[in-house]
């Protein structure tokens, strides 16, 4: 192990194989997410992205190996226990209709409440400054299916926000947004790694994940291909290996990290013949 | 500042009010509260009022004469023993359906689903007629078997519908399916067996409460009242449940537990109503969705719609006793004011699909 790696592992998944009824999707896959990374999970659609992060989050328990979360086996916690932990925002979430964006952000706060304390000052602040972080606070009072994709995706991470934990898991944040929307989830993800949150996301954009990501797993077909910071992960041989796409990689003109360029292979081009 | 004593000024929003200090308390919706209490208002009117209709019409004097102890013994007899039950029984049995639709529709995420539309009121019938053919007629056994009979369908809809789990349209169309055949199975019982049984069974084949006597509701509405005690335990998780089964889990919920109780509730409670009064249609389907326009929450409102269930039932019961000219079984009421929520509901549904 090179002094790069001398970090701590918050989530591990060690030989765990996930199946959905008997149809494997990820077998035998140990890899580690290091404490107060920005983690991204890229790989090529049906790759078992989003069934390592359910799997992750103790939504579906390995049929064999174990997911280990802070050092406990996740199979032997209770959803009380995982969620003070660890928070997720699915790709199935469901906003239920005329639910306001302050209820649904207190949501969040479900973990933190019992039968007879449903309603704390903790809870009140936690919901204020998780609407606040995600500049959401305007909209407290808002119906929620009245706001714009990028406004509602804010609202779905002020919810995991208010739930307050360490670590935080998120299945393709930036799909459906803009371009301007995608940057604002990233920056605002980025600003909760920096203070301090554990963040890992399933991101389809190579180039977002090369510029925010400072710990990237690349999959395909249930295995991890490679792991490690961008520099390492996206070279033209893994994305070459990862999605079969032929590419140059240079140095992103804005941060100098890695960035990705398909090759041209359009048909004209490949037969010689000039693009207009 | 005594931050253990602290009162908060409201909920989650403005629209939730908290009861209580920050260390023990309740989160109460303010238009909810404001639904059930009117709707509770209306409720004891009705009870007044039905508490004076019949062959033998009384004042409201008469009847309050009655409460405070005083009133001639015929008086009190046609009160206490002929009309109250039944009164009380409409109010109760209403407010169960009401609330255990409310517990489907909230699972399913659906409000087409519930009991009597996915076909658990005609399991408990036929678990009854059953019990009543094979067993003969004594209602702990009758109640036993509308029990055993709810039950016995919610399971096999749970095995056909099991690979959605229990969500999305695949249960509701599993339910409506069996319902339809368990229909038939009831009706093809009952041209099968005795005269007596069957005019005795199909008395409660169209949902009635002319049966109601207070050795009937008693244990019934005991068994309401336990069940309905239990619900505090599932409400929160619903809730959360209502977000998607994935957002629920990671947000602290127990999932499974919390569906499975609240399937059990559900079953218990129409099953009970369905023992005494047969199956009762279109008031588990509607009261949910009424009561949830009515409050504007984003789920179902379950005090609310007890209420609102009660008024539903005691509102049909009086209107298929005293206003329509000839004798009619309150289900048949029911039948034709759900059956006209129902063409709006689904003609909203498609509006709001396409």
């Amino acid at each position: 192990m090179s002094a790069f790696n001398q970090w701590v592992a918050i989530l591990r998944s060690e030989s765990a194989t996930l199946a959905y009824d008997k149809r494997i999707i990820v077998e035998d896959l140990s890899l580690d997410i290091p404490a107060g990374s920005f983690t991204a999970i890229i790989g090529p659609n049906a790759c078992g992205k989003s069934t390592l992060l359910r799997a992750m989050a103790g939504l579906l328990a390995p049929t064999s190996g174990r997911m280990i979360l802070d050092g406990k086996v996740i199979a032997t916690l209770s959803p009380r226990d995982i969620a003070q932990q660890m928070g997720l925002l699915p790709q199935t979430a469901i906003a239920p209709e005329g639910i306001t964006v302050a209820e649904l952000v207190a949501r969040g706060r479900y973990v933190h409440q019992r039968l007879l304390r449903q309603w704390s000052a903790q809870d009140r602040d936690a919901v204020a400054d998780a609407l606040h972080v995600t500049n959401i606070a305007d909209l407290a009072e808002r119906r929620v299916e009245h706001l714009s994709g990028g406004q509602r995706q804010r609202v779905w991470i002020a919810m995991v926000l208010a739930q307050q934990t360490p670590l935080i898991l998120l299945d393709e944040p930036t799909t459906y947004l803009d371009i301007a929307h995608q940057m604002d989830v990233l920056n605002l993800l980025h600003e909760l790694n920096v203070s301090g949150r554990t963040i890992v996301a399933v991101l389809h954009d190579l180039n977002h994940a090369a510029r925010y990501a400072s710990h990237i797993i690349a999959m395909k077909d249930g295995m991890v291909i490679a792991a490690g910071p961008p520099a390492k992960v996206i070279t033209p041989a893994t994305v070459s290996e990862v999605f079969g796409l032929a590419t140059e990689v240079i140095p992103d003109p804005v941060t100098g990290q890695p960035m990705v360029v398909p090759h041209d292979t359009r048909m004209a081009i490949r037969r010689g013949l000039p693009s207009r | 500042m005594t931050p253990m004593k602290q009162v908060l000024a409201h909920g989650p929003s403005i629209a939730w009010f908290v009861i209580g200090p920050e260390t023990g308390n309740i989160l109460v919706h303010r238009r909810s509260a404001l639904v059930a209490f009117i709707a509770a208002v209306v409720v004891l009117g009705l009870v007044l009022l039905a508490l004076r209709l019949g062959d033998f019409p009384l004042t409201p004097l008469e009847v309050i004469d009655v409460f405070l102890g005083r009133g001639e013994a015929l008086v009190r007899t046609v009160v206490l023993e002929w009309r109250l039950p039944r009164a009380v029984a409409a109010v109760v049995f209403g407010a169960a359906l009401g609330v255990s639709g409310a517990l489907f529709q909230t699972i399913t995420r659906n409000p087409l689903a519930s009991p009597d539309v996915m076909g658990l009121a005609n399991g408990s019938y036929a678990g009854m007629i059953v019990t009543l053919v094979v067993l003969g007629g004594s209602w702990p056994m009758l109640v036993t078997g509308s029990l055993v009979g709810g039950l016995a369908t919610a399971t096999v809809i749970y095995l056909l519908a099991l690979k959605d789990g229990l969500q999305g349209f695949r249960f509701i169309m599993v339910g409506i399916g069996i319902s339809a055949m368990l229909a038939s199975f009831n009706i093809w019982l009952l041209l099968r067996v005795d005269l007596d049984v069957a005019l005795f069974a199909s008395a409660w084949g169209a949902g009635t409460l002319n049966t109601i006597t207070p050795a009937t509701l008693i244990p019934t509405g005991l068994s309401i009242f336990v069940l309905f005690c239990l619900l505090p335990i599932v409400v929160a998780p619903l809730r959360q449940l209502s977000l998607g089964d994935d957002a629920a889990a990671s947000t602290g919920a127990a999932v499974g537990p919390a569906r499975l109780g609240a399937i059990v509730i559900a079953i218990g409670l129409v099953s009970a109503v369905t023992a005494v009064s047969g199956p009762i249609a279109f008031i588990a389907l509607s009261a949910p969705q009424i009561s949830r326009r009515l409050a504007g929450t984003a789920e179902v409102p379950l005090a609310a719609t007890a209420v609102v269930g009660g008024l539903l039932l005691l509102t049909s019961d009086l209107l298929a006793q005293h206003v329509i000219p000839f004798s009619l079984p309150v289900g048949v009421v029911t039948l034709v004011l759900g059956g006209l929520y129902l063409v709006w509901l689904l003609v909203r549904e498609a509006r709001r699909t396409k």
